[in-house]
């Protein structure tokens, strides 16, 4: 589609584990991200979700270019920026942002609030410097901040506000695509939901295209439109957002969506009297569902299992797993799976 | 009587800044068999609580500047007064803990085993012979494959998952009656935190110890607790059942953390109802309640009694007592309309949501409408600014 804002296509990233000092070899290849393909409409939002390792950072950042791919092709904006030089993207960094994870690493605590703000201006040359305070206290104001406290250090906000002046700084050159590293996995619940809501609001507002990337799949769901699972370097799955949580259809998906934990008490979910115990609150039936245990861990991105990755995990894996890597088929319009035996559709 | 009782327990600690109240008056009773899950956001005071009833923060620390009050029985015996020597004995044998980071909880010089039979050792007098027989037994019942080759491995050979594992192992290495779990899944993936989580619940049905469970994750509470213990700024807002806290809650900070979290069991809703402004300080907690410069319910209580008078934790049905002004029936018509699922929610959150968002924008301005302007004094301002 021409009219997509992104198109990854065959993304890989393998760092090399190398030997040596002087006689430097590389003994082996940790395949963070091993052929990824997807792309992101103008205005929409991009989820990924899946466990540590999976290569969802990885993957975030190289559409930011801040990691180098391997292999592959980052189209952005109808332009290849897959391998260009620093100073070939130079411009491009006004229109791809960045939010970090953690509030609290991500700013410098001898800047104040002000010259963090204001450094993506001041390095794109973007204002004078009086405009530059202006432009600050704007986006001060825009992300829920008080302008006045232009002069105040990150110390002096609590970890939501940092977030925001994260969000404000990201902001400043007016991005059209804005990758969000775990946004909000750092924050308290109640301050989450307070960034969450500012994140969809900026986007009514602002026609900002996200990719999100995080762990916590009721966050996804909450502000992604589609929704793409990783595991061990791949994409298992991608669909759009109702798609994805309504009828899950690889059994990875399946399995991360009942480990999730929901704030509906065991006993309950279990008994047979909720209906009668239950006041205004009644909930879905779909609470009552089958909970799968996914046994071991996710094995190393080092020497990542033949055929489907996740066979070792899978409880429904055949001998064909072991061998042949499953393709990323389309089982549905928009609804893309790895699986050799995909679950049906619910 | 419970196992353990904890009444009226004070947690202080004097900083250069000024005293810091992380707990402030918390009663509650745990019996054996039963889980207890406290829940709270960071500051509230539950890993402070966690932490004072294992005696590891104690007044006669010198230097320390901590002062507790208040006490804190197991089977009877206050933990308070007694002597350090005493708590060392009951540590780690009669009540153990499972840390937040595993990674930092091991000691990396050490193999795992050794860590885990040290606590065995100590309390039992036996020989490192047995002491390896014990834990090779205790990482089989946690679910490491081969204990008997794991056994000698160090904690960077384990993975994630596999350190938590080691960690309860270690916390059970002596059959503990009270077992005391801080944010035992944080660290950890979904998957691997629905295996924990299995773990500690099986467990405890083999052993039937206390487990008091400390979380900020509302979903894992829900899973595990049979009572749940809402904490705010040190003080308890809500304490009842699971059903009851999660069906019927009666604290406006309960229904906060509720519609605050997106959740996968309900349809999902278009805008989040976060809950305005951060946590308060606690060397500076707000008079009165000290949730009510973030409740937007003060108008409905009337008067100043939000900001003047400290609420009671009323009992507001069996088991079920709530701290707070509003009246029974207030609360049950509030969080009627607030519940997931019902009809109103969707309009309630909207609403709700204009005011929250107007006073977060802009903290000074008095936000113009009814709900919002009712509190938007200094102590807002304090809060933000600390």
């Amino acid at each position: 589609m021409s009219d997509d804002l992104l198109t990854v296509t065959g993304l890989t990233r393998y760092f090399p584990v190398t030997r040596g000092v002087i006689f430097r070899r590389t003994v082996a290849q940790v395949r963070a991200v091993d052929g990824v393909d997807f792309s992101l409409p103008a205005g929409h939002t991009l989820g990924i979700v899946g466990e540590s390792g999976c290569g969802k950072t990885t993957t975030g950042r190289m559409v930011a270019r801040l990691d180098e791919p391997t292999s592959g092709n980052i189209v952005f904006d109808g332009r290849d920026i897959t391998h260009l030089r620093a100073g070939q993207m130079r411009p491009l960094r006004r229109e791809i942002g960045m939010i970090f994870q953690d509030p609290y690493s991500s700013l410098n605590p001898r800047h104040t609030v002000g010259t963090i703000i204001g450094a993506p201006l001041r390095v794109q040359h973007v204002q004078t410097e009086q405009g530059v305070k202006r432009a600050v206290q704007e986006l001060l104001e825009l992300v829920g901040l008080n302008p006045e406290h232009y002069n105040r250090y990150p110390h002096e906000f609590s970890g939501g506000q940092r977030q925001r002046i994260g969000v404000a700084r990201t902001l400043a050159l007016k991005p059209k695509l804005i990758v969000a590293d775990e946004p909000v996995s750092a924050l308290d619940v109640s301050i989450q939901a307070q960034v969450i809501n500012l994140l969809d609001d900026l986007q009514d507002e602002l026609g900002l295209s996200y990719v999100i990337i995080a762990h916590d799949l009721a966050v996804v769901r909450h502000i992604a439109d589609q929704v793409a699972v990783m595991y061990l370097g791949k994409i298992v799955e991608i669909a759009d957002r109702d798609d994805i949580y309504a009828s899950p259809r690889h059994p990875y998906t399946v399995a991360l969506l009942s480990a999730v934990p929901v704030p509906e008490p065991a006993a309950a979910r279990t008994g047979s009297a909720a209906g009668e115990t239950a006041g205004p609150g009644t909930l879905s039936p779909r609470i009552r569902r089958e909970r799968i245990r996914l046994t071991g861990d996710v094995p190393s991105p080092l020497n990542p299992p033949p055929g489907c990755r996740f066979h070792t995990r899978c409880w429904k894996a055949q001998d064909i797993c072991q061998t042949t890597e499953p393709p990323l088929d389309e089982l549905a319009p928009g609804h893309r799976a790895a699986c050799h035996f995909p679950e049906p559709p619910r | 009587m419970a196992m353990l009782e904890v009444r009226d327990l004070h947690v202080q600690f004097r900083t250069d800044d000024g005293l810091v109240k992380a707990v402030d008056g918390l009663s509650f009773n745990l019996e054996r068999g039963r889980t207890l899950g406290i829940v709270g956001e960071s500051g509230s005071g539950k890993s402070v609580t966690s932490l004072a009833i294992m005696g590891l923060h104690r007044s006669s620390d010198k230097g320390s500047g901590t002062e507790i009050t208040g006490q804190i029985r197991l089977d009877g015996e206050d933990l308070v007064s007694s002597s350090a020597e005493r708590v060392r004995q009951l540590r780690g044998s009669k009540m153990a803990m499972i840390f937040q980071d595993p990674l930092s909880a091991l000691n990396p010089y050490y193999s795992v085993g050794a860590q885990i039979g040290e606590a065995y050792r100590v309390h039992n007098k036996v020989s490192k012979q047995v002491a390896r027989k014990r834990v090779i037994d205790l990482l089989g019942r946690v679910g490491i494959p081969q204990p008997t080759v794991r056994v000698d491995d160090y904690p960077h050979q384990f993975s994630g998952g596999m350190r938590q594992r080691a960690m309860i192992a270690m916390a059970l290495s002596c059959d503990p009656e009270l077992l005391i779990a801080d944010e035992p899944t944080t660290a950890l993936d979904v998957t691997v935190q629905a295996q924990i989580l299995d773990l500690i619940v099986d467990l405890q049905a083999e052993f039937g110890s206390a487990v008091i469970i400390i979380t900020h994750d509302l979903g894992v509470v829900a899973e595990v607790a049979d009572d749940v213990l809402v904490m705010y700024a040190g003080r308890v807002a809500e304490y009842g059942s699971g059903g009851d806290v999660f069906r019927q809650p009666g604290h406006p900070y309960a229904w906060g953390l509720l519609g605050s979290m997106p959740r996968l069991d309900v349809a999902r809703v278009e805008r989040l109802r976060p809950i305005r402004g951060t946590p308060p300080s606690l060397i500076h907690v707000p008079s009165g309640c000290p949730f009510h410069p973030r409740c937007v319910y003060p108008p409905q209580v009337g008067g100043d009694r939000c900001s003047t008078e400290i609420p009671v934790l009323l009992e507001t049905g069996p088991g079920h007592r709530v701290a707070c002004h509003l009246t029974l029936a207030k609360q049950q018509e509030l969080w009627a309309k607030l519940a997931p699922g019902s009809a109103t929610a969707a309009a309630a959150a909207t609403e709700e949501t204009a005011a929250t968002e107007e006073t977060t924008a802009a903290e000074e301005t008095a936000a113009a409408d009814e709900v919002a302007s009712a509190e938007p004094g200094e102590d807002v301002t304090e809060v933000e600014a600390t």
